[in-house]
């Protein structure tokens, strides 16, 4: 039987899997909403601006590992789920856009609602396709969610005209694909593997810095059974949070920028960096030459351009890192040699004076409420089994250094793009996915304000997020900055009119909390936890001079940190 | 190091856009690029000259490999290899001393005059970099009224094809 264009795509995703669409209509899709108004299997999450629509799925993909599916008009539809795209496309995020075009005839005419998707996407898509001919549009598609999926995942977009959509075709559900230009590796390479699990147990100060690949890969079990048996310390990226369980006694806590003294002097003296899933981004390697100046590197990575890209690597490893990991594993298992357990108690008695030093403390004195002590509470309020997503800033790296993730795909933040406005949309997308789930967002008064909007969507769909606001009515990380940096010049950075949340948040339809004074955030937290099926906006009126410590400064070396 | 990398691609509209995107979005440098369809018309072959330290040229070939489009790819400055150029290059011969000197020229270097006037020559030259640039060095400045190159295209030397 032949169907339109716009049936075959609704009919598609349904056989490729797909419950969530998160989408906005528009002139050029007019078919394909048609085509969904005719079925209820595809369940359309009517967002309130395209940016968060690509979040939402972003959300949802991160905290299920399936795909988040897109769908936008043409023009400004897609130009606004750009930003959306290229978060996605910077964390490895997979995704499937779909962007209407208009009419193929009308194709560069500068018509109606036309923009260049396809090039504008280009460098901020892992790949994406133009559909001319409703004949190639099923194939074109499993193919965008075979790329989108596979090797190292991310956004691919699906640019369809108007006309496309109305034309007919059989359509047949394509099982398989297979591309001759895309075969990721899987396996990696068994004499890098045995030579990397040889200066494993040859280390005499070795660690384990991994990242959002192990989440990806859904590798934690591996990951988490190697550490365990070598005994070794284990770091991870602000993305790779959730990959080791944070309450373990062998994880010293996030590297980098805002990373923990513990992780970035046992960085910066180890002679064995083990990196798996994790790509030397610059906020986590501090100056380059100073990045694990005495180690050797093994690296493991499924994308080959990311290994020895920032940091010359002694051993890589390419491939899949959960196949990687159980072929260590394997290895190790029948391998005589152990690691000798009196040098590692002696790098372990190392670290643990660095642990000492006690770096993430912070003072509880005064009358204004500390925001470490909002996610400290909230750790414990929802005894550490929350999804927490965020925005970008202050409160992103407090998030991640006071709530202790134990699960992966349970920390969701956008961590290469640094997108503010992420965090309301993404966790839509998680509690979407997990409707019975404590979802929080961890927002700030900038950030927030960037997709305030979607306050309506979490109303429309019942949504029972709890957002954290921590108000400290500056963009807090640039003022960070310019207080370190630019002599206290605060430029632009104190948002001096705000409007009032609580009644915002009443306004929508949801309830609305003001909290100013400490003795009052637990009480507050578990009040809001109690209401569970309302959305709840927790405005915390923060420390405004409270500043992420500790922070290596742009330029310098890890174990150059500025501490409290 | 000048190196030239020589690209089997899917022959779909947007794939040498691909290309030329990911040199301008990493700052990486072409100095010449020359693309046409293969015997199999649903691949093309792209030819680029690049140049760059080994960590750049490996990251190069890297990015590339991780293009969707790219079937197969080769550094063919990594083992023997011919290049050539081609170059197509107008210039005045309007009196007959002129006319006998350009046609010596063209001799030496092995072309051949393509196009005749009565005021000039069009002469086809093909060569490595170095001819081409000899050639037009011969020539008086004020003589050449067009110059066309093709960049290089370039294949390895031996049994060794790089083909699907």
């Amino acid at each position: 039987m032949e169907l339109t264009g716009a049936e075959i795509l609704v009919r598609f995703l349904h056989d490729e899997g797909v419950d969530h669409l998160f989408g906005y209509p528009g002139g050029a899709v007019l078919h394909i909403y048609d085509a969904l108004y005719k079925q209820d299997k595809v369940k359309h999450i009517l967002v309130r601006h395209e940016q968060a629509a690509t979040h939402a799925a972003d959300g949802y993909a991160r905290s299920t590992g399936k795909p988040g599916v897109v769908l936008v008009t043409s023009g400004p539809g897609a130009t606004n789920a750009v930003t959306g795209i290229a978060t996605a496309y910077m964390d490895s995020i997979p995704m499937v856009v779909i962007t209407g075009q208009v009419p193929t005839a009308l194709i560069g005419n500068d018509a109606f609602q036309e923009v260049d998707t396809v090039g504008i996407t280009r460098p901020c898509a892992k790949h994406n396709f133009l559909v001319k001919d409703v004949k190639d549009l099923a194939l074109t598609l499993k193919k965008a969610f075979y790329i989108a999926t596979t090797g190292r995942p991310g956004p691919v977009v699906v640019d369809i005209p108007k006309d496309v959509t109305g034309a007919c075709t059989d359509y047949v559900f394509p099982r398989k694909v297979t591309m001759r230009s895309y075969n990721p590796v899987v396996k990696g390479h068994s004499g890098q593997i045995k030579k990397a699990v040889n200066m494993m147990l040859a280390a005499k100060r070795p660690i384990f810095y991994t990242g959002g690949g192990i989440i990806l890969a859904d590798a934690v079990k591996p990951m988490t059974e190697l550490a365990h048996l070598l005994g070794f310390p284990v770091t991870n990226t602000s993305m790779g949070l959730g990959g080791f369980p944070a309450t373990d006694r062998q994880f010293l806590g996030m590297l980098g920028m805002h990373g923990t003294v513990e992780a970035n002097m046992a960085i910066s003296h180890c002679d064995l960096l083990i990196a798996i899933g994790a790509r030397f981004d610059d906020r986590v390697t501090g100056k380059i030459e100073k990045f694990a100046p005495r180690a050797k590197i093994i690296h493991v990575d499924i994308d080959p351009a990311s290994i020895s890209k920032n940091v010359t690597v002694d051993v890589p490893i390419v491939g899949d890192v959960n196949s990687v990991l159980k072929t260590m594993l394997d290895q190790l298992k029948v391998s005589e040699r152990k690691p000798d357990g009196e040098v590692q108690a002696k790098w372990w008695q190392q670290i643990e004076e660095w642990r000492a030093r006690d770096c993430l403390k912070y003072s509880t004195e005064g009358q204004l409420i500390k925001p470490q002590h909002v996610i400290d509470t909230l750790y414990k309020v929802t005894k550490g089994d929350a999804f927490v997503t965020s925005d970008v800033g202050q409160h992103q790296m407090w998030a991640a250094q006071f709530y202790k993730f134990d699960k992966p795909r349970r920390w969701i933040n956008s961590g290469g793009l640094g997108t503010m406005g992420f965090g309301l949309p993404a966790a839509m997308g998680v509690q979407f996915a997990h409707p019975k789930a404590t979802v929080v967002t961890i927002v700030g008064d900038g950030g927030v304000q960037m997709n305030i909007q979607e306050l309506a969507t979490c109303m429309q769909y019942g949504l029972p997020i709890k957002l954290i606001c921590l108000n400290n009515g500056f963009l807090g990380m640039v003022r960070q900055w310019q207080e370190f940096f630019y002599e206290e010049r605060y430029s632009q950075v104190h948002v001096e009119a705000q409007p009032d949340f609580v009644k915002l948040a009443e306004a929508y339809g949801h309830v609305g909390m003001r909290i100013d004074k400490p003795e009052d955030v637990e009480g507050a937290l578990k009040a809001a936890f109690k209401m569970k099926d309302r959305f709840v906006f927790m405005n915390f009126i923060t420390d405004p001079g409270e500043n992420v410590y500790p922070m290596v400064p742009a330029g310098a070396g890890l174990d150059e940190m500025i501490l409290i | 190091m000048r190196h030239i990398i020589s690209i089997l691609m899917e022959n779909e509209a947007g794939a040498l856009s691909r290309v030329a995107g990911l040199f301008s979005a990493r700052g990486y440098n072409i100095e010449s690029l020359s693309v046409a369809p293969t015997e199999d018309p649903s691949l093309s072959r792209l030819t680029l000259v690049t140049r760059g330290s080994e960590p750049i040229i490996e990251q190069i070939t890297k990015q590339l490999n991780k293009l969707i489009d790219v079937v197969k790819l080769l550094d063919l400055t990594e083992g023997p290899h011919v290049e050539r150029e081609l170059m197509l290059i107008k210039v005045k011969a309007a009196s007959g001393s002129q006319r006998e000197e350009v046609k010596r020229l063209v001799d030496i270097f092995r072309g051949h005059i393509i196009d005749v006037t009565d005021k000039s020559y069009t002469i086809e030259l093909t060569g490595d970099v170095c001819k081409l640039d000899a050639f037009i060095a011969t020539l008086k400045g004020d003589d050449i009224l067009e110059t066309v190159r093709s960049g290089i295209t370039g294949i390895a030397r031996g049994d060794k094809a790089l083909h699907i």
